[in-house]
């Protein structure tokens, strides 16, 4: 299901699915808002859908998150490669 | 996912966590180049450049059933979050029926909500039960 990159000297860049689009006023007036104008996460709410390149089995791939729906998906930040936690 | 480029990904995954998982690591390992996925989902921290611990449990609705955030010095604990996503499976497959205690695991007893339920937890689940 994901793509493989093609990977030149650029580097790959992901993307929130729905960076294109205008922003969308979702669940009403009273959703509350980061100060960024970010909606807040919820439990109970649907994951913001996004695309991004990985590294996976060897290969260079681009996944998007709801490709994965029908599955359990666990999401995980990490603050860097190398460091040492 | 981190804000580190793929590259770097796979020199970390072929040169140091390879050693330490047979393999390599399983699942796909997501660059997020400026933290704009981070700071969607509200765990990058602008001032340091770089996600903090957020693990978010998505079920297959694409709905976040859980999250744990926590900052860069202090690691998770898998078993927990092994643990919760049973208890969310398991409280799918009963549609909703069942309800699971504090510190249920697989095989333990679950709470069937309901009003002859009212006030009678302390009957069928004990603290001691808990770490059982």
């Amino acid at each position: 299901m994901p793509e493989e990159l093609k990977v030149g000297c650029a580097r790959p860049v992901g993307a929130s699915s729905d960076e294109e689009k205008e922003p969308v006023i979702t669940g009403g007036p009273e959703e509350k808002k980061t100060e960024k104008g970010v909606p807040m996460i919820k439990v109970g709410q649907k994951a913001p859908d996004f695309t991004a390149p990985a590294y996976h089995n060897g290969k260079f791939i681009s996944m998007k998150l709801s490709d994965y729906l029908g599955k359990w998906v666990v999401l995980c930040f990490y603050p860097g490669d190398f460091t040492f936690v | 996912m981190s804000v580190d480029s793929i590259f770097v990904h796979k020199m970390w995954n072929d040169n140091e966590l390879s050693k330490m998982v047979k393999g390599g690591v399983p699942f796909p390992m997501l660059s997020d180049a400026g933290g704009k996925v981070g700071t969607i989902y509200g765990i990058y921290d602008e001032i340091g450049g770089v996600e903090t611990r957020g693990r978010f449990i998505i079920d297959p609705d694409g709905i976040i059933q859980g999250y744990e955030v926590l900052t860069p010095p202090v690691g998770r604990n898998v078993k927990e979050t092994i643990r919760q996503l049973q208890a969310f499976q398991h409280v799918r497959n009963s549609k909703g029926t069942e309800a699971t205690p504090s510190g249920w695991r697989p095989g333990k007893m679950t709470l069937k909500p309901g009003p002859d339920l009212v006030g009678k937890v302390w009957e069928v689940w004990k603290i001691e039960m808990e770490d059982d």
